[in-house]
């Protein structure tokens, strides 16, 4: 008897340990986001200024700032979701509607598949076919890249949003004699609507944070340029290079310039799990 | 099916259906471009080039080695961190936390994978790294220096705070799959534990063994995002191609040696040693990709199996 | 007679939703009580609050008493895990673990630490299957998996499973609600042997069941006790008009 209770006290302090041991571990990755976003804002605000939101950058200790680089994210960003939300919301709706074949299935594995390879790939396919011939970088090619990284993430949500339309609706319809386009365009989409623009909107964040696909296609500029068959000044390269460089003047640039992103993306992320929250 | 030989039918379904095969055609023109691209050193060094050691290019020495070992021990130490906590993370979320307080933290975090890898690039060079430097390598040194991997120069940039960085950015990913295949673990399975006078960790055990093959998945996928990470490692491991004991030395990874050097490539038989290396990155991350997804179906399809018996 | 169980002014709650009204009954040792009534009757909820099984439940209450061997079990500072060892469960689909035959069987008794022995190990297996019923069909086989076992022997590799750390009391949720009628009739066989060394509840939809294997019938409605008595007496001749009327097929 004296044995089975030792047995059944190890047992309880084993329980003890193991559950509060994963209570630390949840703890812990919840205090990482904090200390992450705690030092970014901390660090940032200090540099956040009208001049340095608006003007372009200097040599260093001259100040300048980061507007080219605003302008140059959000336009590539433009360029990247004008391409990649209709041709991705597109396949996202050949996939739910007729996309239960093996056709649909080999498209939807390619497009798990490409959401999987690593973005920096994508720009060294968009130099070898865009930069190459073009003979320079650009703010084309950047957005380019960023509308193949776009492309599958929004196909896939698009996919998912269709599939929670109750089929009820689409019979509903059928049955009046509606042609199926019709289902599909009239009924079917404009019903998964917010779903798909909340996916959108998470795919516009994730794009916008994008480094790797961008340092050798849009590479980078010192200038406001609002062409884009030039190259293009992006927020997530500038920050590579000011953090990368020597100088503390940047560094803290860096951090300011992250704090404008960062706040963004969060922004978005968070705005969208409150409207998602509400309705659902 | 009348309806569907209607022309407005033909128009839409043949648009969708374009749309749908730009994504094979991308994918098939992403292999072509980067097969193509590789040939010359495909032609010069043959196979060989995977485990040649010396990377010099000024010498035109192109030695993939360096880039490998630096991408597979980055990534196993990302792992053997990542693991561990992403386990806890999500068994705490599912089998213990009540639900008002898992919801939030959850929520938290799938916010670390939102943030930006320039971001994390940028915390690891100014926060990760000294810390890595006063604290951390410090006591390490102290306590287990004796071992190869802890000794050598403290600069706080190198092969371990790449692999934690990349163990922070996989976590998220991780812990949300290991949180769906515990969540498919049938009710009944806790209940049979609990029945029989388990504990709430013994229950646990239970359920972890229900969902290993879900878990393993979630591991590999862990891996796929490990491997293929690029701007926070590059900022962080140092960047020098060497192999080397001491996970406080620099390092290089295939997809960081591409954001370092593919602008300074300038001529073709560099360009192609990049783009070959390139091709090795997006092959292993497919199959990577292609075994996780095998691995977390088959748990989803045997907790419905069992649902339905 | 001797009381195994005796419940005492039992309420129980889901949130403000009261389940189960002022229940109190007695229930004597090595003997097959069964609980019928129409679903939703709260006699599943009431089977589960006898080993807390309910406590997985976050916005559940108890009120009242459930004594077994002179305590209550829900007095504060109660050892749930060695009460629920004590007060085995077989649930209404079976749920064997994902291993082999051998280490299902063998799960509690390693936990609990009842074992001195690797061959001890294995007699109390041996004897957990034979108690089963099940040691004859699956001998040869014990490091095969669990889930090749046909409907029937899974449940009956949850009953070893359940004797296997040596309880007092078996609480039987519908066991043989999902199997055929032989695989059934097994089970009814097995429930009436172990009655010599178990005190067993059972709930069950099935009237002929508890008339087959109980000694004594409780029939629920609505949360309530509406009659308990002895199975004899309460299938020929009932107190209770709803009783009657629900035994008689009168109502759903």
């Amino acid at each position: 008897m004296a044995e089975a209770a030792t047995v059944h006290s190890k047992r309880r302090i084993i329980n003890l340990v193991m559950t509060s041991l994963t209570a630390v571990c949840a703890v812990f990755a919840t205090s990482v986001l904090l200390i992450i976003i705690g030092f970014i804002a901390y660090q940032g605000i200090s540099s956040l200024s009208w001049e340095f939101l608006t003007d372009t950058p200097k040599p260093v200790g001259e100040g300048g700032g980061i507007g080219n680089a605003i302008v140059g994210s959000a336009m590539m960003t433009l360029l990247a979701a004008a391409i990649g939300l209709p041709v991705g919301i597109a396949a996202g709706v050949y996939l739910a509607e007729f996309g239960k074949n093996w056709y649909g299935n080999t498209i939807r594995f390619i497009a798990d598949t490409l959401i999987g390879v690593p973005s920096i790939i994508i720009g060294i396919f968009i130099y070898t076919v865009v930069v190459m011939p073009m003979g320079r970088q650009s703010g084309l090619a950047g957005g380019l890249a960023l509308a193949i990284i776009m492309i599958p993430i929004v196909a896939r949500t698009t996919e998912e949003m269709i599939n929670l339309v109750p089929n009820s609706m689409r019979e509903g319809a059928l049955a009046l004699g509606a042609p199926q386009w019709r289902v599909s365009w009239n009924i079917v989409l404009p019903a998964a609507t917010s779903g798909i623009a909340t996916g959108a909107m998470l795919a516009i964040a994730r794009i916008t944070g994008e480094t790797a696909p961008l340092l050798f296609t849009a590479l980078n500029s010192r200038f406001y340029n609002f062409f884009y068959d030039q190259p293009m000044s992006s927020l997530t390269v500038q920050i590579y290079n000011f953090a990368t460089g020597p100088f503390e003047v940047e560094h803290a640039m860096a951090w300011a310039a992250t704090l404008l992103l960062v706040g963004f993306i969060l922004v978005i992320n968070i705005a969208v799990r409150y409207l998602t929250r509400k309705k659902y | 099916m009348a309806q569907s030989s209607t022309l407005g039918d033909k128009v839409y379904r043949t648009i969708l259906f374009a749309a749908a095969t730009s994504i094979l055609l991308i994918v098939a023109a992403v292999f072509y471009m980067m097969v193509q691209s590789s040939m010359p050193t495909l032609q010069r060094f043959g196979i060989g080039f995977l485990w040649a050691s010396e990377w010099n290019p000024s010498q035109e020495l192109f030695g993939a080695l360096p880039f490998i070992y630096g991408t597979v021990v980055s990534s196993i130490l990302a792992l053997l961190i990542a693991v561990p906590i992403s386990l806890g993370i999500a068994v705490f979320l599912v089998e213990q936390a009540p639900k008002k307080i898992a919801k939030p933290i959850a929520f938290m975090i799938e916010l670390l994978a939102a943030i930006p890898s320039v971001v994390y690039g940028l915390w690891g060079i100014f926060v990760l790294a000294p810390f890595i430097r006063e604290y951390l390598g410090p006591v390490l040194q102290d306590n287990l220096g004796f071992l190869p991997i802890f000794q050598g120069r403290l600069t706080g940039i190198g092969m371990l705070t790449g692999g934690i960085i990349l163990a922070i950015m996989i976590t998220p990913i991780v812990t949300a799959v290991v949180r769906d295949v515990l969540e498919a673990v049938p009710n009944t399975q806790r209940e049979a534990a609990l029945a029989l006078g388990a504990t709430k960790w013994e229950t646990t055990m239970i359920v972890l063994g229900n969902a290993a093959s879900g878990i393993a998945g979630a591991v590999v996928l862990g891996l796929g995002r490990a491997v293929g990470e690029t701007m926070a490692v590059t900022m962080v491991i140092g960047n020098s191609p060497q192999i080397s004991a001491s996970l406080f030395e620099p390092a290089y990874t295939i997809a960081s040696v591409l954001a370092a050097n593919f602008a300074d490539a300038t001529d073709e038989l560099y360009l192609s040693a990049l783009i070959e290396m390139a091709l090795v990155l997006f092959l292993v991350t497919v199959v990577i990709n292609g075994l996780a997804k095998l691995l977390i179906m088959s748990v989803a399809g045997r907790a419905n199996a069992s649902k339905h018996t | 007679m001797q009381s195994k169980i005796s419940i005492k002014d039992l309420d129980f709650f889901y949130g403000k939703a009261q389940a189960l009204f002022d229940i109190s009954l007695e229930i004597p040792e090595r003997e097959v009580v069964a609980f019928i009534g129409p679903s939703g009757c709260g006699k599943s909820t009431f089977l589960r609050t006898l080993n807390r099984m309910n406590d997985t439940i976050p916005i559940a209450s108890v009120k009242g008493q459930v004594i077994i061997d002179g305590k209550d079990i829900y007095a504060p500072g109660t050892d749930v895990v060695a009460l629920r060892r004590k007060v085995g469960m077989v649930f209404q689909k079976s749920n064997p673990f994902p291993k082999s035959i051998f280490e299902n069987v063998a799960y509690g008794i390693r936990i609990n630490g009842i074992h001195s022995s690797k061959e001890d190990l294995n007699d109390r297996v041996e004897k957990a299957l034979r108690d089963a019923a099940l040691w004859d069909e699956v001998k040869d086989r014990l490091s095969m998996s669990a889930f090749g076992l046909s409907g029937g022997q899974q449940q009956r590799l949850c009953i070893a499973r359940a004797l296997a750390v040596q309880p007092d009391v078996i609480l039987m949720d519908e066991p043989a609600s999902a199997l055929d009628p032989i695989a059934t009739q097994k089970i009814e066989e097995l429930v009436v042997e172990l009655k010599k060394n178990y005190t067993i509840v059972i709930v069950t939809h099935n009237m002929q069941q508890a008339a087959r294997v109980s000694d004594r019938t409780a029939f629920f409605m609505l949360g309530k006790l509406i009659e308990y008595n002895p199975t004899q007496k309460m299938f020929t001749n009932p107190d209770e008009k709803l009783t009657e009327d629900y035994i008689t097929g009168r109502f759903g």
